[in-house]
């Protein structure tokens, strides 16, 4: 049951508006008629996703998200709209026929279900967002300790992955 | 704050995102939708890992961003590949597979 | 004495009494070996035939003589057989019953079988199934020998049907011309309607003595006291397969027609051995004759079995008279002598009976054998008297002189055979108080003289004529000294050498020699048995057999009488009185000198009607034919085909129609619609759901993103739903 006194307004405000804005941007992406605009609004997405990072305490990875998503990612989702000469301004072709008339029940039933698994499984779980107490650096030091200990092959791996993501898109993408 | 506002948060990104993949004809959309979906998942690892202490789903988190930039590279210079070559990107019609 | 046989009497008899059973089997095997392998040997398969009959005839003669041997002071029957059928306390076996009256037989049947078969040789030379009439002949000696040592009814009834067989087979050998054929089915048919009486006469026995052993039965039969009804009609039918088998009144009629066969044929099987089968048989059970039908009962003067003799004995010395083919007048002889026979067991006289057939055997062989020679050498095949014959005996010396002695041996001339067995027949009628067949007796032998002299002058006297002109033309002119001149030799004809006796001009040794042989036999054979001289040797070896006693007393057999020339004198007169009466006739209608009584049964009414009446065999046969058969055969067979073509075709039609209509059914409504449904249906319902989950895999992206989250939520649903 959930205290008065238990209850952070101002988080609860925060993470609000946020959710809101990454909602609409969502929807955007999903429904807009420019590319390019959907492109802008997913931006807005992952900044409202680093925003929820902050939120929940994960500094680092709010960071990375800004730096590598936002910063790299969604570049390069530019460059490619513009390589691909997708139209610029209203687009009519962007949607398959009919697309919505699978994709909405599909979507809400995906959401119906877990909705309804996540409610019935975490009602009352709270979760711990105030910054008091919480030690930045020292978890930042516990991140990399993970990250260079115990997830090192991931690590590894994933260094292997990007090293062939990066070449496998030079080699895909020549000219000649 | 319950956590279950992030998870529910989650979810609707998921959703929408899989909506985006179903609906969408522009194949760059449509990767767009699927980074939906992966920032989604982020979500939800860093809501559990509030939840429980220690710091494996950052962990998680962190790499899930590197494979979707390692993902999104390659996928954009296939659809790069593929415009060249058939001059357009819109999946309805490449339907090679089809029967 | 007439008691079961006891294993010490088994054991005290001699190997070829013990092994008399070889007798039928050698021939039995040989016919085997010789429808298998005949074709291929260098003689046609004759080789087989007569090494089997000699065997047969040497263990014959073997059991012959230990018989005679032991039968002085033990003439217990010699039995070993082998039980092959037991049904409840009924024993069925196979194998040898030996005593006087069958060693006899068993001698008789092979002695005869061996010379006849030595003279087929060359009688059959080149004939179109000389094999197969070898086969034919060693089977029937076979049969007959079987059934002669059976020791029960079983193995009397096989041999008597295999006998059967063998005569259609043989009456039937030329069965390409029409006659012959019908004369082989006449013979097997008149026999079988006589054969139903073997048959129920049987089963009477055995109903009526629960057993079928030979000896059992005659025990009972002797001991037999109170009402005898069912033997009486036991014996009844057992007389009428009698009736059938050896020709006597009224089934006589196929005897004649079955000269058709060839001679070896009609001399063994017609004439000495099969015929006598029927007489065999009355002797064999005489105890169920003597009781059932009261044969020497004081006061009876009359019995089937002696009536029919007696009959059978006239009607067929009178048909004797009108016949123009010699062997039919020998035909009706041999029935007029079987009437002896039976007319003989009818009256008591049991060993005379038994000897005649042992004696008439002889001569008749030796007669019908007589009739062969002239046809194969003297009259081109033919055995026409009045067309073909005439005038052969100075160039047939051996055959004439044969025939002499064989038909003096028929007549009853003293001191020949006949006179010792057919003479004692006829005293025994007197002398057992049978006064109507002493009568019978001695017209009987009047007669037999009379056409046994019409029969040999037209063979051997007279002017020649037809084929015995021929022959005799062509001896004076030197074309050849045997049988056939150079012009009608066949391609495989190897001429047979005749006897370089008397001239030389007679038939091959191998036809003279039997002749010669059995000729002395009808001479001399009538010696065993001679009342007048009081030799009784073959009553001694025989008499054991009767199954009754000898005696004066009532269910005795009477004791033959004692022979004196006064009560021999009235047949002695009569033979000679028939002799000069035929020879006379003879001379006047069949000389060369026109007389009054030629052409006579055409000029008068009377005589012709007379005559018509005897050519057409008392019109016996028009009815047997025409009235009988055909009233009970027409009608029969008409039910038979109306049923047939009705009954049996009407079902087997609708069963086709209906299997097709039901086929038609199943095709259209089975098979078309519920099958061939079913299997287009699945087809179609293939397609259909092909069709249906095509566009699945449409080939974009978008659907397959679609599939794969709808997917995944339904299974996240199923899950939640099932965790709940």
């Amino acid at each position: 049951m959930l205290l008065a006194s238990e209850i952070e307004v101002a988080q609860n405000v925060g993470f609000g508006i946020i959710a809101t804005v990454m909602v609409l941007g969502a929807l955007n992406v999903v429904r807009s008629s420019n590319v390019v605009h959907a492109a802008l609004s997913l931006v807005a997405v992952m900044s409202g996703a680093a925003a929820q990072y902050l939120l929940l305490s994960a500094e680092f990875v709010a960071v990375t998200q800004v730096l590598v998503y936002i910063g790299a990612v969604m570049v390069l989702f530019l460059f490619g709209v513009m390589l691909t000469r997708a139209k610029l301004g209203k687009d009519v072709d962007l949607n398959n026929d009919k697309g919505w008339a699978l994709g909405a029940p599909v979507a809400l039933l995906l959401l119906g279900v877990m909705s309804y698994v996540l409610i019935k499984g975490f009602k009352d779980d709270k979760i711990v967002v105030s910054g008091k107490g919480n030690d930045s650096a020292a978890a930042n030091r516990a991140l990399s300790d993970s990250i260079f200990s115990s997830y090192a092959l991931p690590f590894w791996a994933l260094s292997f992955v990007l090293l062939a993501a990066v070449i496998g898109a030079i080699v895909l993408a020549r000219k000649d | 704050m319950l956590i279950n506002e992030f998870l529910i948060l989650g979810a609707v990104l998921f959703c929408i995102g899989v909506y985006g993949v179903i609906a969408r004809k522009n194949a760059v959309l449509v990767l767009m939708s699927i980074e939906l979906m992966l920032n989604s998942v982020n979500i939800n690892l860093l809501a559990f890992d509030r939840l429980n202490g220690g710091n494996d789903g950052n962990v998680f988190a962190l790499y899930i961003i590197a494979v979707a930039a390692a993902e999104v590279g390659v996928g954009l210079a296939m659809v790069l590949l593929i415009f060249r070559n058939r001059k357009t990107i819109s999946l309805d019609d490449l339907s090679e597979m089809k029967g | 004495m007439f008691a079961a046989e006891t294993e010490a009497a088994a054991q005290a008899a001699g190997w070829f009494l013990e092994h008399a059973w070889l007798v039928p089997l050698i021939p039995g095997v040989a016919f085997f070996l010789i429808i298998g392998f005949g074709k291929r040997m260098p003689r046609g398969g004759s080789e087989i035939g007569i090494a089997s009959m000699v065997a047969a005839l040497v263990i014959s003669a073997g059991a012959a003589y230990q018989w005679i041997d032991q039968a002085a002071h033990e003439s217990v029957a010699v039995v070993k057989e082998w039980e092959w059928l037991k049904i409840g306390d009924l024993r069925i076996t196979i194998g040898s019953r030996i005593d006087g009256l069958a060693v006899i037989i068993l001698l008789l049947v092979a002695f005869i079988s061996t010379l006849v078969q030595v003279y087929s040789t060359e009688y059959v030379r080149g004939d179109r199934r000389y094999t197969h009439f070898f086969g034919s002949i060693t089977l029937f000696s076979a049969g007959m020998l079987t059934m002669v040592l059976a020791p029960n009814m079983v193995q009397f009834i096989l041999g008597w049907e295999i006998m059967g067989l063998c005569s259609f087979l043989l009456i039937g050998h030329w069965w390409e011309e029409r006659e012959n054929s019908e004369a082989a089915l006449k013979a097997f048919w008149t026999v079988r309607v006589g054969d139903m009486g073997l048959l129920v006469g049987t089963a009477m026995l055995l109903f009526t003595f629960k057993t079928l052993d030979i000896s059992e039965i005659n025990a009972k039969a002797a001991e037999f006291a109170g009402d005898n009804k069912t033997l009486m009609w036991a014996a009844v039918a057992l007389f009428i397969a009698c009736i059938g088998k050896s020709g006597q009144f009224p089934l006589h009629t196929w005897l004649p027609d079955a000269m058709a066969g060839p001679t070896p044929v009609s001399s063994l099987l017609h004439s000495s051995t099969m015929v006598v089968a029927g007489v065999f048989l009355v002797a064999r059970l005489y105890p169920v004759f003597h009781t059932g039908l009261d044969i020497n009962v004081a006061g009876n003067q009359f019995n089937l079995i002696a009536v029919i003799g007696g009959i059978t004995i006239l009607i067929a010395a009178a048909l004797a008279f009108v016949q123009n083919d010699i062997k039919k007048v020998l035909a009706y002889s041999t029935v007029s002598q079987l009437g002896y026979m039976m007319m003989g067991l009818g009256v008591g006289a049991w060993v005379p009976a038994v000897f005649h057939i042992f004696t008439h055997a002889f001569f008749k062989c030796c007669l019908f054998l007589c009739a062969g020679s002239v046809a194969h050498t003297g009259s081109h095949h033919s055995f026409d008297m009045k067309q073909d014959m005439g005038g052969l005996r100075k160039k047939m010396p051996i055959t004439f002189w044969t025939w002499i002695v064989s038909t003096a041996a028929l007549c009853g001339v003293p001191f020949f055979s006949g006179f010792f067995s057919k003479d004692e027949i006829i005293d025994s009628a007197k002398h057992n108080d049978y006064k109507v067949f002493f009568v019978v007796g001695l017209i009987g032998a009047f007669m037999t003289t009379a056409y046994m002299t019409r029969a040999t002058y037209l063979t051997f006297f007279g002017k020649p004529r037809g084929g015995a002109a021929h022959f005799l033309h062509d001896l004076e002119h030197g074309h050849g000294g045997s049988a056939h001149s150079a012009a009608d030799a066949s391609p495989d004809h190897r001429k047979g050498k005749p006897l370089p006796i008397l001239g030389g001009t007679d038939s091959p040794w191998q036809i003279t020699v039997p002749l010669i042989i059995l000729g002395t036999l009808a001479l001399v054979s009538g010696y065993l048995n001679a009342a007048p001289f009081k030799w009784h040797k073959f009553e001694g070896w025989v008499v054991s057999s009767i199954g009754l006693h000898v005696g004066e007393e009532p269910g005795m057999v009477p004791e033959p009488p004692v022979f004196s020339w006064a009560n021999a004198l009235p047949s002695i007169l009569l033979v000679a009185a028939g002799f000069a009466v035929s020879l006379v006739l003879c001379k006047a209608l069949f000389g060369e000198k026109k007389t009054a009584l030629q052409g006579l049964t055409t000029r008068n009414p009377l005589l012709g009607a007379g005559h018509r009446f005897l050519v057409n065999k008392y019109y016996l046969d028009a009815l047997y034919e025409k009235v009988i058969v055909r009233s009970i055969a027409h009608p029969i067979s008409k039910a038979v085909y109306w049923t047939n073509q009705n009954i049996l075709d009407g079902i087997v039609d609708a069963v086709g129609k209906g299997g097709k209509r039901t086929g038609d059914l199943v095709y259209k409504y089975v098979d078309q619609a519920l099958v061939d449904g079913a299997v287009n249906g699945s087809g179609a319902t293939a397609r259909g759901a092909g069709g249906a989950l095509q566009p699945v895999q449409s080939g974009k992206v978008n659907l397959y993103g679609a599939l794969l989250f709808g997917a995944a939520a339904v299974g996240a649903l199923v899950l939640v739903l099932v965790n709940s």
